[in-house]
């Protein structure tokens, strides 16, 4: 029996909407099958909490006076992107500060503007008859400022590699270190838990969707970067190496440092957890089926990170029950599995989300279009610029 | 005479050399084993060397050439439970089980399982993990 949007927020509105963590449903669906769970259950709540490098945050500081059209910004000797207007300005994750380097960057940043802190702010300028100014310092902070708002070009990507290294030296990378030998192996999504992963096929998630991010009500800005609905996929429509991405938008100044903190992976550089969760309809037993896939269905890739070239061979696919049963078996060689993303507070994010809508206070929204269903993930191929292309 | 210790970590295919007995002779140090654990896959060592200030650097310098990973003995961990996000970093490079997730993923510090080898300090994204003096 089919659900609209309508007749589910109906519910949520009068508090009656049943709503389960995508944990809760696979258990569920299991005992009572998926023709069950599309019958009985409004909701399904998804969470993820891991590092997400593609993150950041535009700002607008407001004018000074005399005012100021700033070229170049530093927050905390972290530079910042101020190719806007005057007082826009777009902070990175991954950006490293010029005074500390890897003990402090964007991530930190914006943990630290959403903990409330105080921050020094730096800009120069070349001066115009309207912005006469060429130079500030002073003190900012999330209150301050007109808006703070992330806007994370790619975030909660549909799957990712297995990273394991078979060179003899250890690897220090943004899947963690990585011992010799096939020392460890690194996995970062929540598997069942996972937003995209419940609805494989983007049926429900598109652009305008309401979601947590942060700690606050966030949406759906874009498809992210990289995203590759065209990945290989199992028949159950689960993609079996990193596919669809989203891009997220959502108000800095509603958000808790709960769920966004900085990062920083050894020698590799800055980069930031962020926690985001979906909602998702169950508007009919398809939706009930993807929701009810467990770990135990869904497969990762396991990839050789020691290879320096772009493609890199694999070791196989393992399904997420696997990969955190602890061990796994590559190469005939039992070896140490170990997340990069937070289960724990993956669950927290799907049950505080579960509560805003079991409390009325969250209803769900359509998309107002789909994510692009025929883009490709293409490679940079390197080739000679022609010289009369560079302007002199 | 100076004293430092230190815990050495070595790969497989460092097993066959014999390291301690090149710090003695190469480096002139006295060297006394506080504790040893070689399995198939790896070895670990902790180690108190005894000799010239001088000798030791160069001694140190010469294992991380040889690639073996040399970290300061300390007395115990502290985890920050505050700051620790149970993301796992630790637990991928933690070689004995005392970095573990209890059942609904927890991060937890056994510290009658943990041999300081340190590895963890930088695995942590958070920076959460300290040595204790």
């Amino acid at each position: 029996m089919a659900k609209t949007y309508e007749e589910i927020n109906e519910k949520i509105r009068k508090g009656q909407a049943v709503v389960l963590t995508a944990e809760e449903v696979v258990a569920l669906g299991r005992e009572k099958g998926a023709g069950h769970v599309a019958e009985t259950v409004d909701v399904v709540t998804t969470g993820t909490f891991g590092p997400m490098c593609s993150s950041g945050a535009f700002l607008n500081f407001g004018h000074s006076d005399p005012p100021i059209k700033m070229q170049k910004v530093w927050i905390n000797d972290v530079p910042v992107f101020a190719g806007l207007a005057a007082v826009d300005a777009y902070i990175g994750a991954t950006e490293l500060s010029e005074k500390v380097g890897f003990d402090y960057g964007g991530g930190h940043l914006i943990e630290d503007l959403i903990a409330g802190k105080t921050l020094t702010l730096r800009a120069v300028s070349y001066g115009t008859d309207c912005y006469p100014r060429r130079e500030i310092e002073t003190e900012i902070s999330l209150e301050s400022i007109n808006q703070a708002f992330l806007f994370n070009p790619r975030n909660a990507y549909q799957n990712y590699n297995v990273a394991v290294n078979s060179s003899d030296r250890a690897l220090n990378t943004y899947m963690g270190i990585l011992l010799p030998n096939l020392g460890n192996a690194t996995y970062s999504t929540s598997g069942e838990l996972s937003p995209l992963l419940n609805d494989p096929l983007y049926r429900t998630i598109g652009i305008g969707t309401k979601i947590f991010l942060g700690g606050a009500q966030g949406f759906v800005a874009w498809e992210g970067t990289q995203h590759n609905p065209k990945q290989a996929r199992g028949d159950n429509g689960e993609p079996l190496a990193p596919a669809g991405t989203l891009s997220l938008i959502g108000d800095m100044k509603s958000m808790s440092t709960r769920y966004i903190r900085g990062a920083y992976y050894y020698k590799y550089g800055i980069s930031m957890f962020v926690g985001v969760g979906i909602p998702i309809p169950i508007l009919d037993e398809e939706m009930a089926r993807f929701v009810c896939t467990g770990n135990d269905e869904i497969f990762a890739t396991a990839v050789d990170y020691s290879v320096e070239t772009r493609a890199k061979p694999s070791f196989g696919r393992f399904s997420y029950a696997e990969l955190r049963s602890g061990k796994i078996t590559v190469n005939g060689k039992e070896i140490q599995t170990a997340p990069l993303s937070s289960l724990k507070r993956a669950r927290e994010i799907a049950g505080v989300l579960k509560g805003w809508i079991e409390g009325g206070q969250f209803t769900l929204t359509a998309p107002v279009r789909p994510l692009a269903g025929d883009c490709s993930f293409k490679p940079l191929n390197i080739v000679p610029p022609k010289a009369e292309a560079v302007s002199s | 005479m100076a004293q430092q210790r230190v815990v050495l970590t070595f790969q497989r295919w460092q097993l066959d050399q014999p390291i301690t007995y090149r710090l003695v002779k190469d480096f002139d140090l006295v060297t006394n084993i506080l504790q040893a654990k070689v399995t198939p896959d790896e070895g670990r060592m902790s180690l108190e060397l005894s000799g010239l200030e001088q000798n030791i650097e160069q001694g140190i310098k010469w294992l991380k050439e040889q690639q073996v990973i040399v970290y300061p003995l300390a007395t115990g961990l502290s985890v920050e439970k505050d700051s620790c996000v149970d993301c796992g970093a630790c637990t991928a490079v933690c070689p004995t089980g005392a970095l573990e997730f209890d059942k609904d993923w927890t991060l937890n510090y056994e510290e009658d399982r943990c041999i300081l080898c340190l590895a963890c300090v930088p695995a942590c994204p958070v920076r959460a993990i300290q040595e204790r003096e």
